[in-house]
């Protein structure tokens, strides 16, 4: 058995120009060079991407669900930030 | 944690999955569903993984360059998924080391068919048209299965198999509409991958112990009978229009179920496949750890050459 593993490193995509990258799933490399290009033969076997960024797994921080109260409910009471909560009469037009 | 507060942690995540709601990695989830997971992908992850062996085996022998570049795409897919599945499963907190080793040691399982032989070009058909198209069926409905790494990754999966089964199909096509000897080499694959093909989606619901939990946590959709039934309902009109006959003497069209019956299945060879006992499964596990074993060396350089090349970057930072 290898003493030592290769890494996970986590894949994002660009599937075409205009697109942001999108995170396609994870794969294991020795470095950031392999990552490329074992990303390049896994995610992108049928002309699914024009660019990849590929970045070690644990650098990654992320939220914890257990916090999501905290985080995100704030956000659900704020009706007048979106445009429906205005009232305005129909026949106003262009707004 | 309390016996109390994980009833009621467990009564939401029920809620949750019954909503149709997702579960992510980081979510709160009993431990029976990691479990159940890590089993049934890594399961899944191993089959495309020694799935690769039968065929890769005809690569260097596929008769034109056609069938060459197709089946080698084919078993490069096959390795993507294993490597699709792999992640998904390491999510849910175990390394790609002990799902190996489980694999290696034979404490996890892989699908029985792969313990069958390919012994002739015929089979890299039978084995696309029904393996795969079993594969298909089994795993279409897990597309949208409730956790949403595997849940994802069998999109993928799904959308790149059907390539599979349509060149498997071809390949008996063309076989079947040849010389009288090819057509008969076709039906010879037919004959030997029918069976096996019916067994690999699993036993029997009333011997099936996974299926009730696995229903709930919609991580199973259909039960195993009738994924099986919907099989056979789909490939008999294909053998029709190859004009090969199913090995089946009791299979016959049933005007009020508007499906087909068929005749029993051995699950005696079933069981002693999935023991362990099938004609390859020595021989395939022997081909797994061998290349695995003879990787390490690979492995181990590609590590030593990353972290030299650190090593230099760093000090040329300095």
């Amino acid at each position: 058995m290898s003493t030592k593993n290769w890494p996970l490193w986590e894949i994002f995509v660009r599937s075409k120009n205009g697109l942001e990258h999108r995170h396609f799933g994870s794969l294991h490399a020795a470095d950031a060079e392999m990552a490329l290009e074992n990303a390049r033969d896994v995610y992108t076997r049928r002309n699914e991407g024009v660019s990849i960024w590929v970045v070690e797994s644990k650098h990654i921080t992320a939220s914890n669900p257990e916090n999501n109260g905290e985080l995100f409910e704030p956000a659900q009471d704020k009706v007048y930030r979106h445009p429906t909560f205005y009232d305005v009469p129909d026949d106003v037009k262009h707004m | 944690m309390s016996e109390e507060q994980i009833k009621s942690l467990e009564r939401q995540f029920d809620e949750r999955i019954a909503r149709d709601e997702k579960i992510e990695p980081k979510d709160w989830m009993p431990e029976k569903y990691r479990k159940t997971h890590i089993r049934q992908i890594s399961q899944h992850a191993h089959s495309e993984i020694v799935g690769m062996l039968p065929e890769g085996n005809w690569i260097t022998r596929a008769p034109s360059l056609r069938r060459k570049v197709a089946l080698l795409a084919k078993v490069q897919d096959e390795a993507g998924h294993g490597l699709y599945l792999y992640s998904a499963c390491e999510t849910l907190g175990v390394s790609r080391d002990e799902l190996y080793e489980q694999l290696h040691s034979g404490k996890a399982k892989y699908s029985s068919i792969f313990n069958y032989p390919a012994l002739t070009w015929a089979d890299m058909g039978a084995i696309g048209w029904l393996v795969d198209g079993a594969a298909i069926i089994n795993q279409v409905p897990l597309c949208n299965t409730s956790y949403g790494p595997y849940a994802r990754a069998m999109i993928r999966v799904c959308k790149e198999e059907s390539f599979h089964q349509r060149q498997g199909f071809e390949i008996m096509l063309k076989l079947a509409n040849g010389t009288p000897e090819q057509k008969e080499m076709a039906q010879d694959a037919l004959n030997r991958w029918w069976w096996p093909s019916l067994m690999m989606l699993g036993p029997t619901d009333d011997k099936s112990v996974h299926t009730e939990q696995s229903m709930k946590w919609k991580l199973k959709r259909k039960t195993n009978d009738e994924l099986r039934q919907q099989f056979i309902d789909q490939t008999v009109p294909q053998a029709d229009v190859l004009g090969l006959t199913i090995p089946d003497p009791d299979l016959k069209w049933n005007e009020e179920r508007q499906s087909y019956d068929f005749g029993a299945i051995d699950w005696d060879e079933f069981w002693q496949v999935v023991k362990g006992h099938g004609p390859m499964n020595k021989e395939r596990m022997k081909a797994r750890v061998g290349a695995w074993e003879r990787g390490e060396w690979v492995r181990d350089a590609a590590m030593a050459h990353a972290q030299k090349k650190q090593e230099r970057k760093e000090k040329q930072a300095v």
